[in-house]
């Protein structure tokens, strides 16, 4: 293909990722594309929550105001949903790690038979309706006490974050050269220690990225939360969901804020960490 | 003192034997190495010496302790890997260090240590960078060090310098027998190039389909290769199929209605089927017929620039190459080639190569 392209500069139909000023310009205009799908609407919601008076046609609103602020948080619920997403989000997180650092790490090294076999009964949960599995794990709930409980709560998100952690954690295990580990070995490190301070250190980037999507993950549920956790255990979308049609537009848009703010926060402070191969891994390779 | 030693060891993939029942004992300070082509088991054989893989049968000896079931971090070997496995995330400094800072020796005696052995590996000063700032060839040495610094009694080295560039290859050849010579260690010596393990060791193990073929120096397996598997690996010979014959003392390989002296062959009854092998380089080239002489039909030659190659047919034997001095030349003449120091190898057809 290469070759054709540089014969027939015309002709060759990957002329435009061939060519290295193509490319870039493509990949600008992707990220402009992503600017404006996820950028406008979210400097919306910030104008919106800000505003105290906006009518059409202005552009911003022409009164600013932190009431809607003020209403959020001086409603209770709201309080809240908020402490109780945030205390469940780092628990979710913590424990996925545990339970997928090893998990990923067998995966990637250990010889476990029918590898793929495992890793498609990780996906199943994602190829179906979600709310046929959250009917049914609710029914489940009620059977052994757990509906409408912390723990109930957790171990719904845990579903959702087990599965995108184990699966970007394998990629990652996997990109780290066995000989590396063997080397430690070979130097005096029992199997722990060669982990510790070969593989562990060299996963850590990968383990990071795939930590934040599960605690972003856990944050943003409300699907399952709202079936398992109702009436005690609602987090902030929940609440959102709930709510939102009794408030005025403007507190929803304060909501939006607040459930995007931690996103952002996390994405920019874990940015060096984001580096395309890590994601890739964790879509492509498994 | 260091002397390792296996004992009867195999290593089977499903039913296929990676290593088949070898035997082999390397006495302090040797440098031996194992050479055969891809998939014959050296890497199998040295992954077994470093604990990497446990042997199906058999044993490892090492100053006669048997260290079958230890696993690597218990072994006083020190393994250099092809690829060189550097840790990317720590200095070259914090890679040699890492075996000592293990075995909690003092810090200030661990710089100690990894200066020096930076010093004998030729490379002094590197300590802070990291492995992906240095070269391949100083990678390598690097490798050698963090091996090296633990002070293993026995240094195993997988085709460690299969990565480098020809003239490099043939520098760090000089520089790993240096530094084993230097430091007196037993060393194994993983290659498929047999210009490394013939300028390198004392003794060479040659390899094929997991058994080792031939246990010798230089000379044995080059002069006095113990199989035609052998003849045919290390350097050039040609070949020839025929029936052993003994007759006054001498023993002949009968080819056609030609035959060729051979050396003695022991162990194969008269009429064995047996393979002659013979190098160009012991292949006398003459210009008149005389007795074992045989007539070369369609001779050419190839100039290897140190030396020529003479290229031919014999009407019974087939082709035939002998090595001729650059002054050599063709004319009208005929030319007749005796195949001296032919030996004869009685082998099942499936050990043969041609
Ligand atoms: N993990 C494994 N699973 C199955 N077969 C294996 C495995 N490791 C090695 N083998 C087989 O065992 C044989 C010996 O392999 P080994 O790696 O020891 O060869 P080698 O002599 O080092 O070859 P090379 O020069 O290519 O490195 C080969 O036929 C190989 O296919
Ligand atoms: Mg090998």
């Amino acid at each position: 293909m290469a070759a054709g392209a540089r014969a027939l500069p015309g002709v060759s139909l990957t002329w435009a990722i061939d060519d290295p000023r193509m490319r870039r310009l493509i990949l600008r205009l992707f990220v402009a594309g992503l600017a404006v799908f996820i950028g406008i609407p979210l400097l919306t919601l910030v104008l919106w929550s800000f505003a105290g008076e906006w009518f059409w046609p202005n552009v911003i609103p022409t009164q600013w105001t932190i009431r809607w602020y003020e209403q959020v948080f001086e409603n209770p619920r709201v309080v809240n949903a908020m402490v109780l997403s945030f205390t469940i989000a780092p628990v979710v997180t913590v424990l996925t790690a545990l339970i997928a650092i090893p998990a990923g790490y067998a995966f990637a090294r250990l010889n476990v038979p029918f590898r793929r076999v495992l890793l498609l009964l990780f996906l199943i949960p994602n190829a179906f309706p979600r709310i046929g599995l959250y009917v049914s794990l609710a029914v489940l709930y009620y059977q052994i006490n757990l509906i409408d409980t912390y723990w109930g709560v957790v171990f719904l998100h845990m579903i959702g974050t087990l599965v995108y952690m184990t699966w970007i954690t394998t990629a990652t295990f996997r990109s780290i050269d066995p000989h590396l580990e063997e080397a430690a070995r070979d130097a005096g490190a029992s199997p722990l220690r060669a982990f510790w301070s070969v593989v562990f250190p060299l996963a850590l980037p990968g383990i990071i990225v795939a930590s934040l999507f599960s605690f972003l993950a856990s944050l943003d549920e409300a699907q399952g939360t709202l079936i398992v956790g109702t009436p005690h255990f609602i987090t902030m979308p929940v609440l959102m969901y709930t709510l939102i049609s009794s408030f005025e537009r403007p507190v929803a848009a304060v909501f939006s804020v607040l459930l995007s703010l931690p996103s952002l926060v996390l994405l920019v402070a874990a940015q060096r960490y984001l580096r395309s191969e890590y994601v890739a891994a964790g879509l492509g390779r498994v | 003192m260091a002397e390792v030693e296996l004992r009867g060891v195999s290593k089977y993939y499903k039913e296929v034997a990676a290593v088949s029942d070898v035997s082999l004992r390397i006495p302090d300070r040797e440098f031996v190495a194992l050479l055969g082509p891809s998939g014959c088991g050296k890497t199998t054989t040295l992954r077994m010496l470093a604990g990497f893989i446990r042997p199906d049968t058999g044993q490892i000896l090492i100053d006669g302790k048997d260290v079958t079931d230890l696993p690597p971090e218990r072994r006083p070997t020190a393994m250099v890997f092809q690829s060189y496995a550097l840790w990317p995330h720590m200095t070259v400094g914090e890679n040699i260090s890492f075996g000592l800072k293990l075995r909690k020796v003092p810090a200030a005696q661990i710089a100690e240590r990894a200066r020096a052995m930076l010093d004998v590996v030729r490379l002094p000063g590197v300590e802070h960078r990291f492995p992906s700032q240095l070269s391949g060839g100083q990678q390598q040495r690097v490798a050698l060090a963090r091996a090296l610094v633990l002070g293993p009694k026995i240094l195993l080295l997988d085709e460690p310098l299969s990565n480098l560039d020809a003239k490099l290859r043939v520098r760090m050849r000089d520089e790993i027998r240096r530094i084993q010579q230097e430091l007196q260690i037993t060393t194994v010596y993983v290659t498929h190039d047999q210009e490394e393990a013939l300028t390198m060791a004392d003794r060479i193990a040659v390899m094929n389909r997991g058994v080792i073929q031939q246990l010798g120096d230089a000379n044995d397996i080059y002069d006095r290769p113990a199989t035609s598997f052998v003849a045919d690996f290390i350097g050039q010979s040609n070949f020839f199929r025929g029936t052993l014959r003994r007759a006054n003392g001498v023993t002949w390989a009968h080819i056609g209605d030609e035959r060729v002296a051979v050396e003695p062959v022991d162990g194969a009854p008269d009429g064995a089927h047996v393979t002659v092998s013979t190098r160009p380089e012991v292949v006398e080239v003459v210009r008149a017929p005389e007795p074992g002489a045989f007539a070369l039909d369609d001779p050419r030659l190839v100039n290897f620039g140190a030396y020529q190659r003479l290229a031919g047919r014999h009407p019974t034997l087939g082709p035939i190459e002998a090595r001729v001095p650059k002054s050599f030349r063709l004319d009208a003449r005929p030319v007749y080639v005796k195949l001296t120091r032919a030996r004869a190898f009685a082998e099942p057809e499936a050990e043969m190569r041609d």
